[in-house]
Formats: C-alpha cells, structure tokens, sequence
C-alpha cells in the first residue's frame, strides 16, 4: 500500500477539519495523553448522560494526521454509545475507521493514541463508579 | 550530479556497503546523519578483525592477542585524541555524548556544585546537555540557567553575559545545534565564562562528525563527541577533560580497571584516564572508531566541511524552491552545520517522513531530542535532513521531488 493510500481524502479531511474538535464546559470524563516518539497529543472529555450513555465528547490534540484523524472518527463512533461499548473497542475497530492503511509499527501508536486516551478515560470512569453500578457490593 | 567540487562522492558512496541496499525498491537517501551515519567498509572490516584475529581484554593480559588488542586500544584513543587536538591521557572513552555529560554531572558536579550555585546551559541543546544539569541542580539545589536565542537561530550573548554576572559554577554550551545547525564560537563563550569562574563543558557530537575541531583553542575543560556520528560504531564516544581537572575528580564508575590498589577499607584510583574506564571497555568499538577517524582524516576534515556547505547552499535554495517549505535555522551555510530542519505547510513531520520512506528517503521527524527548543520554536516538531560525505546533489533533488510528492498528496 502506497502512502498516497494511506492519505485519502477521507483522512486528510479529518486532520484539517476534525470533528468533535474542542473542550467541553461540563465533563464527568477527562483523559490525556502523549506519544513520547512524535510528540502526538490527546486530550478527550466525555459528558456521561442517562443508562451511562456517552452523551458529549470532544478531544483537542496535536499531532500527525493519522493520530488526530483517528481521534477524531473515534470520537463519532462513541458519540451516544454506552460507557461499556468503549471496553471492547479493539484496535481493529481504529483500523477500519481509516480505511485499514498499511501503517508499519512505528505510526500504529498514532493511530492508537486516541483510543488509548478514551479507554483510560472510560475505565478510570467505571472503576470510580463501580459502587453506583453494582447494588450488589459485597462490601455494602 | 555526482561529483561536488570538494568529492567524487560515487567513490564515497563505495565505500559505504549499505548504500548498496533498497528501500522499497528505491535507491537509499540517507539523510538522517545527524542521528547516526552509515559505516565505511574500513569500519566493519575493523571490527571483524578485531573479533575474528585478536579479541582479547585490554591491559591486564600479558598473552600475544592481549598485548595486541592493548595496542589497538590505546593506539584509538591516541587516533580520538589527536583528531580533536587533545593529548590521549586527556581523552575517556565513555558510551557517547550522553556518558560523557553524566560522568561530568556525578564525577565533577557532586564535588563542585553546592546550594544556591547556578548552572547555565542554553535553549538549542539536547536533552543529553540538559536533562544530567537538571538532574545535578536538583540534588544540590542548585539552579539551572538558559541562555536564549536570537530570531535567527543564533545564541542571544547579551543573555548570556547576564547570567555570567551570577558566577555560574558551570557552562555547558554545544558547538552545533542539532536542530538549527547553528555553530557556536565556543572558544569566545568558554573564555568569557571561565572569567567569571565557571567550567565549561562544549558539547561536539555534532560539531566533530562535520568540520575540523581543536579542544586547545576551544579552551573548554570538558568536550565530548560521540563515535556514531562519524562514521564510527555505536557505543563508543569520548570525553576530553583538562587533566588536572580530571586528576581532582573522584571516580565515575568504581570497579576493575579503575583502581591502583584495593584495601578492605579504601581503594586508590588509577591514573587518568583509566580512573574513568572501569570494567572491561568497549574495545571492538574504540578501534572501530580509530578506523572511522582513519577514513575522515584520509578525505580530510577541511574538504568534508567544504563539502556540506555546498550541500548546504545548494538545498536551502532548492528546498525554498517548494511552496510550503519553512526552514529553522541560520541561512548562511558559513554559520551553519550540515543540518536542515524545516516544517512542510500543514504536513506534520511524521507523515512527511512517512511519505518521504516510500521513495527511499531517510529523514527524521520529531523533536529530535530538543523540547526546549521545539517550544521556543513554537512547533512540537520538525523533519531534519542532515548530510554527511555520502551525500550529494542528487540526494537533496530527490528530497525536493519528494516534498512535492508529499504537497500532491495533502493538496498543499
């Protein structure tokens, strides 16, 4: 696969005209991170609504096209999905949102930033909150 | 275009096995040498013969393959000094630049740092002449210091005499940018600031790689370089210090080599530089770089520097060619080691490097180990074309249609 497949369109949109791209003023999620090679950023917040829905998210981030497009795709994909869908997001799911370009070892972690960044997040999330999801807590 | 008029680099590149490989079935670009460089033949074929002929340990053999592979040994740190213009009892071999800094930043700094000193380093460094000062100012609660820089690139000497007022008890300046390829006069910093009573460590990693160097009139107390960037091995480097300096300083390393005599309660050292060398050392690589030395002094430091500003002049112009194109840096080839970074309209660094790969080109990417620097620049990063004697005309055309290539792909 040539680079200019690796480039579409599709992830050149997403770099220059990010969706979701911003901060949120209330936030019950918030999570960063960095790709210490590149210097790739993310930050993403999430606004956890009703049945633990992710109800708003956005990410602000810099970095190579293929880590702020992937950021960007992922945060659409989760938009209005449950708080529990992010634990089985797979990196094969990343892949497929752009396109499954042949990226090599070295740009796979700018693609995976971003999910990174939501799975740290999401867990942190889950784990702080596990009392208020299981009525059952042995320690109650 | 094979030929600058200071090389016939077609019979360089012979010299040099891995220009003979492809990189997706294109011809090898290398123009990552401010990382690493590729190895002349006379290099490897070094280490071979180390390994295949005398492999022995060093000094303490009394056996034929010991006393040869001690000559070899001692033979290279006579060949590391003399390139930089130092007596060999003056020069420890140490990792690379990055050893050299820390043994300086433990074997001097813990003696000669107390509280409330100040350290001054500056803003084009990288993180191997930071981050061990930031270490030592730490434990002693010392302060670190910054010299800024000027809007072209070059150190800002006003910050400088400014922090020189507050009696810094250390220096440590480079004598090339990695990123700007800004050249110091390190001999005019190292005069001023051992006026005002503070030792001076000059960093030559890429300083010694690119053009002639002469520790004598630097004047510094401490200068280190590392072999890789010159055609040498990985792994092998050096620090030159003053020998008095050296002979007041305590140990690096403790264990074998280093010592004279070993009592239950105390030990004495040996003299310098083996005080510094503890262990068995980095033989195979110290005659490595010997060799390496061999090869450069051979084409001669003087043409190897005439050479790259051609490079220089020639890719700054070609490369302003190309819309989109931003350069860090000294234009002038005069102030300027074989260094290009730059930035490519809105392509980020990694997916240049990425598009660049594809037509066999090697480039860095990144901060280049430089984040003061970045920032100072206002960028996280940038793409760096460095050159070394491989490296002609043809390379820098090849990078050019490269750049276009990549504008055709992002639509810049």
């Amino acid at each position: 696969m040539s680079s200019a497949d690796i480039y579409r369109e599709l992830i050149l949109d997403y770099y220059r005209n990010p969706r979701n791209f911003g901060k949120l003023e209330k936030f019950d999620i918030t999570a960063r991170d960095t790709n210490p090679l590149c210097g790739d950023e993310i930050e993403m917040q999430i606004r956890v609504g009703e049945g633990n829905k992710i109800e708003e998210i956005k990410f602000v981030g810099k970095g190579c096209a293929i880590s702020q497009a992937s950021a960007s795709m992922l945060t659409e994909l989760a938009k209005g999905k449950q708080l529990e869908w992010v634990k089985q997001v797979s990196k094969e799911d990343v892949f497929k949102l752009l396109g499954n370009p042949d990226l090599g070892p070295s740009r796979v972690k700018c693609a995976l930033l971003g999910m990174k960044v939501l799975k740290t997040g999401v867990y942190g999330y889950l784990g702080a909150h596990y009392e208020d999801a299981d009525s059952s807590d042995p320690m109650a | 275009m094979l030929k600058t008029e200071v090389f016939d680099v077609q019979k360089v590149r012979e010299d040099f096995p891995i220009l003979k490989r492809q990189v997706h079935g294109k011809r090898l670009v290398y123009l990552d040498n401010a990382a690493t460089t590729q190895k002349p033949k006379v290099v490897i074929d070094a280490l071979v013969d180390y390994y295949s002929r005398y492999n022995s340990n060093v000094h303490r053999s009394v056996h034929t393959l010991g006393e040869e592979a001690t000559a070899a040994y001692e033979s290279a740190r006579a060949k590391s000094a003399k390139f930089v213009g130092a007596p060999p009892k003056e020069l420890v071999f140490v990792r690379g630049t990055t050893e050299a800094t820390n043994l300086v930043r433990f074997a001097w700094g813990e003696q000669n740092v107390k509280k409330g000193d100040v350290l001054v380093t500056t803003l084009m460094e990288h993180h191997s002449n930071i981050v061990p000062w930031q270490l030592l100012a730490k434990s002693k609660g010392a302060t670190l210091k910054f010299v800024g820089l000027q809007a072209d690139g070059t150190l800002d000497m006003g910050s400088f005499e400014n922090l020189l007022r507050e009696a810094p008890k250390l220096v440590a300046v480079t004598q090339c940018s990695n990123v700007l390829g800004t050249i110091n006069d390190v001999a005019t910093i190292c005069a001023k600031a051992h006026s005002a009573g503070a030792t001076t460590v000059v960093d030559g990693a890429q300083s010694v790689p690119h053009f002639p160097v002469d520790v004598g009139t630097i004047g510094c107390d401490f200068f280190a370089y590392s072999g890789h960037k010159m055609l040498g091995p990985t792994g092998i480097g050096a620090l030159v210090g003053k020998k008095h300096i050296l002979e007041e300083m305590e140990p690096f390393h403790g264990g074998g080599e280093m010592i004279k005599e070993v009592f239950l309660d105390h030990s004495t050292w040996n003299d310098v530089p083996h005080k510094f060398e503890a262990g068995t050392v980095n033989i195979a690589d110290a005659i490595g770089l010997g060799a390496a030395i061999d090869y450069l002094t051979a084409l001669g430091m003087s043409k190897v520097r005439e050479h790259e500003m051609l490079l220089i002049d020639y890719a700054l112009k070609t490369l302003h060619e190309v819309k989109g194109f931003h350069h860090y840096g000294p234009e002038d080839s005069k102030k300027k080691g074989g260094v290009i970074s730059f930035n490519f309209a809105d392509v980020h660094p990694h997916d240049l490097a990425t598009i660049l790969d594809e037509e066999g080109i090697a480039i860095r990417s990144g901060h280049h180990c430089a984040q003061p620097l970045m920032r100072w620049l206002d960028t996280e990063s940038t793409s760096r074309a460095s050159f070394h004697v491989y490296n002609s005309y043809d390379d820098v055309d090849v990078l050019k249609a490269g750049l276009q290539k990549a504008g055709a792909i992002f639509k810049v």
